[in-house]
């Protein structure tokens, strides 16, 4: 059976906000472009993306390039992306960092720029207004 | 994969860093729009060489092309350094062209200057990744710190083992609050200033000295 892509479950989304949910396990299977593609095919449809465990620094550095290559007037206008601080993880051996397990581990909410507003961050909260297209 | 690729990548930064000590540094400056980059830079630039980079502005995203200043010495304390000066564009994760509409321009000079942020965010970040030795980071010290592109920067800028100096400009104003840049950011050195007016200075090429010689 293939496996369902976010967009699969989207019927009547003109009426209310579609939110995507993606697991770690998901996305530890996915290369970083595909990850980037899975987050923008999925917010330029409008959706809010809430990813369980983040990107890595480098891939939120590709996520805000790729973005800015897709921006045009009066269609897209860019992303909303708010997560936790990336905190050095308590529970990570110096053998992890030497190995490329580097954590990334924040939860990360990520929606079209015009949809998604932050009323509130800090280090334990994030606070955000979603409204329709 | 990840111990072979991480211990190639480290030997190659410190080979790199042994046998290129002498050539000059590219030094990015980097930050949110409106920070007053630009105005560091060509503060930099003017007192060490007397030349600016490119135009100040308070129109968001005035800076809209990496803009490089090669060759300034830098003298402290008996001692020269030598940086190349990288302007970026402020980074954001959003341009609309109606934000440049608020500021008397025209909707396709606006649109046409929304194409143009779009693509020096992009060159900024490919600059971050490929080409850079070290970081200026540049904030608004009247303006809250804990965002999310400031927070994802830092993080990019770490990730990549580069120095970076934190600063917390436009001091000059009544309402800069430079603990709450220091608090945000408490690994790395803050040093205040205001590039405007060229308040403390001094103690900006210490720094830079110290962490880009």
């Amino acid at each position: 059976m293939p496996e369902a892509t976010p967009s699969d479950s989207t019927t009547e989304s003109q009426n209310g906000v579609q939110i995507d949910l993606i697991s770690g396990s998901r996305m530890e299977g996915l290369r970083s472009m595909e990850k980037i593609r899975l987050i923008l095919d999925g917010v330029r449809d409008g959706n809010i993306v809430i990813l369980e465990e983040g990107l890595s620094p480098d891939e939120e550095s590709k996520l805000i390039e790729v973005t800015m290559t897709e921006i045009s007037p009066d269609d897209f206008t860019g992303i909303e992306i708010e997560s936790y601080p990336h905190e050095e993880a308590a529970d990570q051996s110096f053998l992890d960092r030497l190995m490329g397990r580097e954590s990334t581990k924040k939860l990360t909410v990520i929606g079209p720029a015009n949809q998604i507003e932050t009323l509130h961050k800090d280090d334990q909260l994030i606070s955000a207004l979603v409204s329709r297209k | 994969m990840g111990l072979l690729t991480n211990l190639k990548d480290s030997v190659s930064r410190v080979t790199d860093r042994l046998f290129a000590s002498d050539d000059p540094k590219r030094i990015g400056i980097y930050g949110p729009p409106n920070a007053g980059k630009t105005t560091l830079a060509n503060r930099i630039a003017r007192d060490w060489t007397g030349d600016a980079i490119g135009p100040e502005s308070h129109v968001p995203h005035e800076t809209r092309r990496a803009r490089r200043k090669e060759g300034v010495d830098i003298e402290r304390n008996g001692r020269s350094v030598t940086i190349d000066i990288v302007d970026t564009p402020g980074v954001a994760t959003k341009v609309d062209y109606k934000e440049f509409l608020d500021h008397d321009i025209e909707k396709d000079d606006a649109i046409r200057r929304s194409r143009e942020a779009t693509e020096g965010v992009a060159e900024a970040m490919h600059w971050l990744r490929e080409d850079v030795d070290g970081v200026i980071y540049v904030l608004d010290s009247t303006t809250d710190p804990f965002t999310q592109v400031n927070t994802m920067l830092i993080g990019i800028i770490e990730s990549r083992d580069l120095p970076v100096l934190i600063f917390a400009n436009k001091i000059d104003l009544d309402e800069a609050d430079i603990k709450r840049v220091a608090d945000a950011f408490p690994q790395h050195e803050t040093v205040p200033l205001s590039a405007l007016e060229g308040d403390n200075m001094d103690e900006v090429y210490d720094k830079i000295a110290e962490y880009f010689g």
